[in-house]
């Protein structure tokens, strides 16, 4: 009775405390650190030549004179509540504002990214697989490898510079919210999402094409193959799901490059979204600013890894009955 | 592409073939770049494919000429990548003493060109001038000395401390082993490049602190490499034995375990150089990183912003073939070294 109580709350429990304590570190690691900005932010705010007594009777009100600790927890106690605080530099709207009007530009950018590389990505690895070794294998194969070695915003550049000067097909540099007409939402957020796109597809491509030989010579293929299955079929209907661990795996790590690449993008394109957000609020020291959106993005990524974690029951399952 | 290639001796492929052939692609080859770099009667990118179909074939001709001399096939993209690397490792290193033109002093750039195209070899300024009148090539040099010896040191600290951590905590278990690997994944909770641009919040954009910053990166992911390879060494027999003989931990974790350990740890840390160049690439690009006059690839891809592109392609082009051979380099480098030593996360 007693051994499994303790398997329970080692299975359910503990990841729950240790996703709450890497949460807990993460909060107080962007607070510390950015407590450490060099300037005061009270001449941030107010800009210099002002009187001393000024200075003063803002730091007051933000609270800058407390101890560090106190701070800490009315910034945790605030953030629990919703209140991520107020922006330093004027427009001096709250950060969390800030974030809601920031944070779907981001989203879009990468979930579109995300969509646009495995449709790229699907088709090209089980055309590499079911040709392996052949031509179009290791052409796929060097093309992905070059891709991988070019950082996003030289593949931004490269896109701008074909298509947008040379060719004159997309827009650049403006955003139109998908409330303001969906087309020409779409036709804004097309280049930028290609660019998160290509290099991620490039990975995928290459982890699935190396699983999906690895299935291919397994018994159940040939089975299926005998039975006189197209190639097409078998490999959708039998190859696909068993040699997409390691792409699932890949895609938990990706959403932390998905992230930087989409921060890289905005900055390239002019886009109002988080990077975009962090990047200013970086650059003016607006420390509310970039503590409220790296802890947001901290919390959707490490959450959104930990749904990963929770998928592979759903691809074998083998796995379901080992962790039940 | 980089599995070795079946060898299929066909009876045409004599040597006398091979070389005929392979001279011919090679010729034809760089004479179809360096028309294609030069012309401007093609749009840009018919202008990029046809570069890139020539430098392709270029590359096959000098692999038949190499498997004429050799008898047998070579790898010569690896080869020419790594003649890359010595060339820009070598560059970077002794940039100093090199003959170059003015890299960061943009005082004395007042009296240069600005945006003086790319003259050749022997021209005053081999690829051109920026903005401010400063030669590029010898900013591309200088920048392959920072961006390099920013990775290097991010390298060095992260393989040192996160190797020596995660092997002590897959060695002693327990406490330790889970305090380190919620620390270790607390830096893994927050991405990259958000981690780097709020530590660029704080750090002043040196040298010594941009490596720092990068070096964070590294750590988690050398701690779980080091910690997993450390738990399925400890278990050995040889380990056993060793115990067994009286050894005490510090002599079974720095005889026994490290020898196991360190390979893959070192050929992880070759994959982490070329994630850290762009790394700091990035940072640099976005202008949070290593500020301009102080030459890195990353600030001069970003000098071609705001219709500097445009009008003067060389600007963003010679940083951007720096960052792109180099990184394509270390990644080739670590992929065989990965494939070598540690086969298991070689999955690339």
């Amino acid at each position: 009775m007693g051994w499994e109580i303790s398997s329970v709350a080692r299975r359910f429990l503990l990841p729950v405390l240790e996703l709450l304590a890497v949460l807990f570190l993460v909060s107080l690691g962007v607070f510390l650190l950015l407590s450490l900005v060099p300037g005061d932010p009270a001449v941030a705010v107010l800009g210099e030549g002002r009187t001393p007594a000024e200075y003063d009777a803002l730091r007051e009100q933000l609270g800058l004179n407390d101890p560090l600790m106190t701070r800490y927890a009315d910034w945790l106690g605030g953030v629990l509540n919703g209140d991520l605080g107020t922006s330093l530099v004027p427009p001096q709207t709250a950060v969390l504002d800030r974030i809601a009007s920031a944070l779907p530009v981001s989203l879009e950018l990468a979930v579109l990214g995300l969509v646009m590389a495995l449709a790229m990505a699907l088709p090209l690895a089980m055309w590499s697989a079911y040709h392996q070794g052949g031509r179009a294998d290791r052409a796929i194969g060097a093309v992905t490898f070059a891709l991988l070695s070019m950082p996003s915003f030289l593949i931004g550049l490269i896109l701008i510079a074909v298509l947008v000067n040379s060719l004159g097909i997309f827009p650049r540099n403006e955003w139109v919210r998908p409330g303001d007409g969906l087309a020409g939402n779409l036709s804004h957020a097309f280049l930028p999402a290609l660019t998160i796109a290509l290099m991620e597809a490039a990975m995928f491509t290459r982890i699935l094409r190396n699983d999906l030989v690895t299935t291919l010579h397994e018994d159940f293929i040939l089975a299926a193959r005998a039975r006189g299955m197209s190639p097409l079929r078998v490999m959708v209907s039998d190859a696909l799901r068993p040699s997409s661990f390691s792409l699932v795996t890949v895609l938990g790590l990706s959403i932390g490059r998905l992230v930087g690449s989409t921060v890289i993008v905005e900055y390239l394109f002019a886009l109002p979204g988080m990077g975009k957000l962090v990047i200013d609020a970086a650059n003016q020291g607006n420390y509310p600013v970039v503590q409220g959106a790296v802890l947001v993005i901290a919390v959707i990524y490490v959450g959104s890894n930990a749904l990963i974690d929770r998928s592979y029951g759903l691809l074998d399952p083998r796995t379901r009955r080992a962790r039940a | 592409m980089l599995a070795p290639e079946p060898v299929i001796v066909r009876r045409r492929d004599t040597r006398a073939v091979l070389l005929v052939t392979g001279l011919l692609l090679l010729a034809a080859g760089s004479a179809l770049a360096v028309w294609a770099s030069g012309t401007t009667v093609l749009v840009t990118l018919v202008r990029m494919l046809v570069l890139v179909a020539g430098i392709l074939a270029a590359i096959a001709g000098l692999g038949r000429l190499a498997r004429a001399a050799r008898g047998k096939p070579v790898d010569v993209v690896f080869w020419l990548a790594m003649a890359w690397l010595v060339l820009i490792l070598g560059a970077a290193a002794l940039a100093p003493w090199l003959p170059l033109g003015n890299h960061d002093d943009s005082v004395a750039g007042l009296t240069a060109p600005i945006f003086a195209p790319p003259g050749g070899l022997g021209a005053d300024h081999p690829l051109g001038t920026n903005n401010y009148g400063l030669d590029v090539l010898a900013r591309a040099v200088f920048g392959a000395r920072t961006s390099i010896l920013v990775a290097l040191l991010a390298v060095l600290i992260g393989t040192v401390v996160g190797g020596l951590v995660g092997m002590v905590s897959g060695f002693v278990r327990g406490t330790t082993d889970r305090v380190v690997g919620v620390l270790s994944n607390a830096l893994l909770a927050v991405p990259p490049l958000i981690l780097l641009i709020a530590l660029g919040t704080v750090l002043d954009p040196s040298i010594r602190s941009i490596a720092f910053a990068l070096s964070l990166l590294t750590i988690p992911s050398m701690v779980r490499l080091a910690r997993a390879n450390t738990i399925t060494v400890a278990q050995r027999e040889y380990v056993l034995a060793a115990r067994a003989l009286g050894a005490n931990r510090m002599r079974l974790l720095l005889r026994e375990v490290l020898p196991n350990v360190v390979l893959p740890v070192l050929s992880l840390a070759v994959v982490m150089i070329s994630v850290l160049v762009v790394a700091e690439a990035s940072l640099s690009f976005l202008g949070i990183g290593i500020e301009q006059p102080t030459p890195t690839w990353g600030n001069m891809i970003a000098e071609g912003q705001g219709g500097v592109m445009e009008e003067n392609p060389f600007i963003v082009v010679v940083p951007g073939i720096c960052l792109f051979l180099t990184v394509f380099s270390f990644n080739l480098l670590g992929e065989r070294a990965q494939k070598r030593w540690d086969p298991r996360s070689a999955k690339l």
